[in-house]
């Protein structure tokens, strides 16, 4: 219910739609989909209006002889079915040929073979269950990762390394692009393209466990030079805590469970079993995008994660509440 | 075969699909119940007699909690020094040698307490619950978990040919030929 609540409240409609295209690939998709759409209705129609008439000559039919007569089957009709019957297979293999030619002609369209050497690297590594970016550069000091938040240049293609780290998950952006999945041990590539800004949203779409249908993520698509100040901002360790409650949060993160999982670049924490929290606040969206990165919901997920998304990774951290409200403090100064 | 009979199957049908399987996937031991056991360790105890550390730990029967626990073991670096149980800069675990005691209530004690040379205390970083299905791996890889729970050493612990053990919760005392 929050998740609906959430997606409607920030008005989400068609930010996860193939139908809504925003990138070369989906477009190609979307020409493809409405042109299935359109066969197939008419189609229907067809076959409907075939059945029906049927049913109204048979009806005719049994009334004129009665209903007990047996039916004859002269050598005419016989032939005339039999004409029916062929013309009825053959168009169903032409049509069916036709959506297969134009299946194969977009799927050559949108093949990774066009995308440029040098262009942006992203590798999607996929975890149970949530989402991690790092953008790969040629020199390391350069490299970041950005959980669960997916930010690209608008009007440059992407290249999409995957991979998994644990059971197949499948990477899907509707609005730019079909799915590909993440096998663990292999990677494969794609690419993708915005051409308009926005926000989008992708999804797990390959069934990974228990919290698959949580296992969602934000692509924030931004002008390049916006685009490289937000590189630039996520490259920074994590600002030092400006009060004493800070102060005291990031002792409580540190003393408590959390560095056992997390990073937080810039301090001691560095285990990469967690999402990287060193820019936490900057994000829209908590626990894989299900819920909205709020005051409330970052306590609530840090108190009990076991009753947003029953089955995850993360244990329930009790903890006294003054030290619960510094640690929020503190996380919520990481922008 | 009379309507009957057939509502009779469809609603067998049916309602069988009502009974979900229920798997509660954290069920965190009370913590009133299991107070910080203070354990005897070895013979060698100084102070008063120290009662000897008994009963089961809380998840040496749940294959899940024992599959989570081998999970935590390398997420939280145990491999680091004790390798996949057979030991490093740390001891093994998959002998029959344990120098503080292999009660779950000994090996819990040895987590969050930390040992003398170089064994870190986790106490107070690694939740109680998560603490409990660590002891249940580490139980399990010393084969002192019901057979049920945990079937078999996983394959990389093995040097030669698996070692059959005869019935549920035998424990294999005879270690494996080495062929080298």
């Amino acid at each position: 219910m929050n998740a609906l609540a959430f997606l409607a409240g920030s008005g989400f409609a068609g930010r996860q739609s193939a139908l809504n295209p925003a990138g070369p690939q989906a477009g190609r998709i979307e020409d493809l989909w409405w042109l299935m759409f359109w066969v197939c209705t008419a189609v229907f129609v067809l076959v409907m209006l075939f059945f029906i008439a049927g049913m109204v000559r048979g009806r005719r039919a049994r009334k004129e002889r009665g209903v007990e007569a047996p039916m004859s089957v002269e050598p005419g009709v016989e032939r005339r079915m039999m004409r029916t019957i062929v013309a009825a297979v053959a168009a169903t293999v032409i049509t069916l040929f036709g959506l297969l030619v134009a299946s194969v002609a977009t799927g050559r369209s949108i093949s990774p073979l066009r995308v440029p050497e040098d262009a942006l690297t992203v590798k999607v590594i996929g975890h149970q269950w949530w989402w991690d970016f790092e953008y790969q550069h040629p020199e390391p000091y350069r490299i970041i990762r950005s959980p669960n938040e997916l930010h690209i240049p608008v009007g440059q293609p992407v290249r999409i390394l995957t991979t998994s780290a644990d059971v197949i998950h499948s990477f899907w952006v509707p609005n730019l692009h079909g799915k590909l999945d993440l096998i663990p041990g292999r990677t494969a590539d794609t690419w993708i393209q915005a051409d308009r800004p926005g926000v989008y949203r992708g999804q797990c779409a390959e069934f990974c466990g228990h919290q698959h249908a949580h296992m969602g993520f934000l692509v924030i698509a931004e002008p390049p030079e916006r685009f490289a100040a937000w590189w630039e901002r996520q490259r920074q360790p994590a600002p030092e805590p400006a009060t004493p409650l800070q102060q005291r949060g990031r002792q409580v993160f540190l003393s408590q469970a959390c560095p056992l999982c997390h990073t937080i670049q810039g301090t001691d924490a560095g285990s990469r079993v967690g999402p990287d929290l060193t820019h936490l606040a900057s994000r829209r969206t908590l626990a894989a995008g299900t819920l909205p990165n709020t005051r409330g919901h970052l306590g609530g997920w840090i108190a009990d994660p076991q009753s947003t998304k029953p089955g995850n990774l993360m244990p329930p951290n009790p903890m006294k509440s003054e030290d619960l409200q510094a640690l929020l403090a503190y996380l919520e100064s990481l922008r | 075969m009379t309507r009957n009979g057939i509502l009779t199957i469809l609603a067998v049908a049916v309602l069988g699909g009502c009974e979900r399987e229920m798997r509660p996937p954290e069920v965190l031991p009370s913590s009133a119940a299991r107070p910080r056991p203070i354990v005897r360790q070895t013979t060698l105890q100084p102070g008063r007699p120290l009662a000897q550390a008994e009963g089961r730990g809380p998840y040496d029967e749940n294959a899940y909690s024992i599959s989570q626990g081998q999970r935590l073991f390398s997420q939280y670096n145990c491999v680091g020094c004790h390798a996949h149980g057979g030991g490093g800069m740390g001891p093994a675990l998959i002998d029959d040698t344990w120098i503080y005691g292999s009660e779950p209530q000994n090996i819990y004690a040895t987590i969050l307490e930390g040992r003398p040379n170089g064994m870190p205390s986790f106490g107070g970083h690694i939740p109680e619950q998560q603490a409990w299905q660590i002891v249940a791996y580490v139980r399990a890889m010393g084969r002192l978990v019901p057979k049920a729970a945990a079937p078999g050493r996983n394959d990389h612990l093995y040097s030669g040919e698996s070692p059959q053990a005869s019935g549920p919760g035998e424990e294999l005392r005879q270690p494996a030929e080495h062929p080298r």
